[in-house]
Formats: C-alpha cells, structure tokens, sequence
C-alpha cells in the first residue's frame, strides 16, 4: 500500500519534471530533483526533526518564561532565606518558652515547699498543739506568704502569657512554609512540562490580584514596601486619618 | 466597653485563633468564637450579633481583606467594628485595609499590650 503511494508520488514528480524541462523552468526543475531523494521514506527524520524543535522550543520557552527567571534569580536563594528565617523563629520561640518554663520551675516550687510548711503548722494550730509564742510566729509566716504568694503568682502569669504569645510561631512560619512549597510545585509543573516536550508549552498569564499578598515580613529579602513594626503601621493609618 | 460583648476571631491557623481568644480572656473578653476563613466567618456574622471582628488578611477560601470589604456592603454589618490582626505589612496593603474600612491593624507577632490598645481605642471612638 505504501509502495504504491511512494511509487504513485514519484510518477508525479517525473510528470513535473518532464513538464518544469519541457516549459524551460530550471528553477522549478531544480527544486523538484532536490527534493527528490529527501521525499522517499523520511517519517522517521521528519519525526526527529519534529521532536528536536519541540525540545529547542521548549528549552527556549522555559528560559524565557519569566515566573521562571523570576524563580531562579530571586525567588529560589528568598526561599532559602525564608527557610532560615523559620529556624530563627522557631528557634527564638523555643527559648522564649524555655526561658519562661525554667524560671517559673523554681517560683512554682517555693510556693508548694511554703504552703506544705504552712499547712503542716495549721494543722498544728487547728488541733491545739500550739503555743501562743509559736502562733504568733505563725500568723507572721502566713503574712509573709500570702505576699510571696501574691508575687510569685504574678511571676507565673506573666511567664505563661510570654509562652502563649511565642506560639504565634506557627502561624508565622506556616505561611513561610506554605510560599517555598508553592514555589517548588511550580518549579516542578514547569519542570515535568519541559519533560514531557509538548508542542503548545504556552505560557499562561498569572491573574494578578489589585494588590498581592506578601506574606511575613523576612529580613534580607526585598518584599517591596514593607513596614517593620506596629509603629510604622500606626503612623501610616494615623498619616490616613486614623 | 462592654467586656460581655460577642467576638468572632477569624484565623486560619488554629493556634494563632487560641492565642488571641487567650488575650482576650486575659482582657476580660469571654464572649469570643472563632471562625477559620472569610467564608465560614461571613454566614456567622450575618446570623449571629456579634459586637466585633478580628480578623486575619491571608486565609484560604476568602481573605480577610474581602471579608472587610463584605462586612461593609452588608447593610447590616456595616458598622461592625474591625480589627485586621495581619502578617501582611506591606504599605499598599495597610492603605487597602484603610480604604476598605477597616478600624484598627495590628502586624504579627503582637503583644498583649498592643492588642489590648488597639482594642480599646476601637471602642473609644466608637462610643465617642
């Protein structure tokens, strides 16, 4: 069956050769016996041909995507920055809660040692095992404890408020994390596309919101205009009539 | 400022949601619920009376920042005092949120005292 297409081609082509000479056009006559030997069983070269500019244009495709450029150029080495940034962070929480934790150690234990000594001596007191000098002594220890008690409370309040605050941690560097792995999965879209060389790698225009989020502030990444504390941002609303 | 008043925390990291529901029980604020995006937090506040908003800007779902802006096309919530309590410290973002109507902005991590002077200041021109 493809003999015959081939055979029936060349019949064609010795037709318009015979017809190009007879007319006198050496140009056309030329062409067609160039092309002559390039016509017969090339599917395969033609398939390479094919395949290698797939693949040139994909490359090419790939370097000029600018989400990508962007991705190398910047947003890989501010990824690795981000990362380091959740170690500081979490690293800074975990002091902070462990700070707090081994301070409030030895205030919880003074309590618990006073209000064991003292109970023991009530006990005393309430079985009328005591002598006037001794409950004098007494009611100077309760006196003095209820004001340790009430400043070591104090201590304990202000030490779990400080662990519940660093906890804010795991928002902050949930939405770190949650930008580097959005970066690597379209790192590895544009990747796995490249690998599978489709023809039509066109590019899609990301929707661009009125203004993007930006996510936590990161020291030593340019994030645009950022502001750094909740002073600058008060100025700012003050400065917009707030 | 009435301590009793109803308050939706809108988050969506559950830990962020505890600590400032924390703060706000350490203010005397009990009354507090939680809501962990704008779509979840918008059919409550509809429904649910609440006196005030605390709200995160980046959240699955819907944002915070379209969450304010719905807050202020709903005839009925439309005075429903706001406060962004945000990662998001961007300037054009900050001037969004103004723009959008929002009534106080505090940037993560916060402390205590920040939370409770924006808080108060809210209120202060609210009754003033």
């Amino acid at each position: 069956m493809e003999e015959t297409i081939i055979e029936s081609e060349r019949l064609t082509q010795a037709r318009a050769l015979v017809a190009s000479l007879e007319a006198g056009d050496d140009t056309e006559a030329t062409r067609i016996i160039m092309s002559f030997p390039e016509n017969i069983g090339t599917d395969i070269f033609q398939e390479v041909g094919r395949l290698t500019r797939e693949l040139h244009e994909a490359i090419i495709g790939f370097a000029m995507d600018e989400k990508v450029l962007q991705a190398v150029q910047h947003e890989m080495p501010d990824a690795t920055e981000r990362l380091a940034y959740v170690i500081e962070m979490t690293e800074n929480a975990a002091n902070t809660t462990l700070k707090a934790v081994e301070e409030s150690m030895p205030v919880a234990e003074e309590l618990s040692k006073g209000s064991n000594k003292l109970a023991a001596e009530w006990e005393r007191f309430r079985g009328r095992q005591m002598e006037l000098a001794d409950f004098r002594a007494l009611s100077d220890e309760i006196g003095e404890f209820l004001t340790l008690a009430n400043s070591h409370s104090k201590i304990l309040n202000e030490n779990l408020s400080e662990v519940l605050l660093a906890q804010g941690y795991q928002d902050l560097t949930g939405q770190i994390i949650r930008r580097v792995i959005a970066l690597i999965q379209e790192v590895e879209e544009k990747l796995v596309r490249l690998v599978a060389i489709s023809g039509t790698a066109r590019m899609q225009e990301t929707k661009k919101e009125e203004v993007a989020m930006e996510g936590p502030a990161v020291p030593n990444i340019e994030q645009g205009d950022m502001l750094s504390n909740q002073d600058d941002v008060d100025d700012l609303l003050s400065s917009l009539g707030f | 400022m009435d301590k009793n008043m109803k308050i939706l925390v809108v988050d969506d990291f559950s830990t962020m949601r505890r600590i400032i529901k924390n703060l706000l029980r350490d203010l005397g604020f009990t009354n507090t619920h939680e809501a962990d995006d704008g779509l979840t937090a918008l059919p409550m506040l509809q429904s649910g009376n609440f006196d005030f908003l605390v709200s995160d800007w980046n959240m699955p779902g819907m944002t915070g920042i379209d969450l304010l802006k719905a807050v202020r096309a709903d005839p009925k919530l439309a005075n429903l005092p706001v406060l962004m309590v945000t990662a998001e410290t961007k300037r054009e973002q900050i001037i969004q949120a103004a723009e959008a109507g929002v009534n106080g902005y505090v940037i993560k991590p916060f402390t205590a005292g920040t939370l409770e002077e924006k808080i108060s200041k809210i209120f202060d021109r609210v009754a003033g």
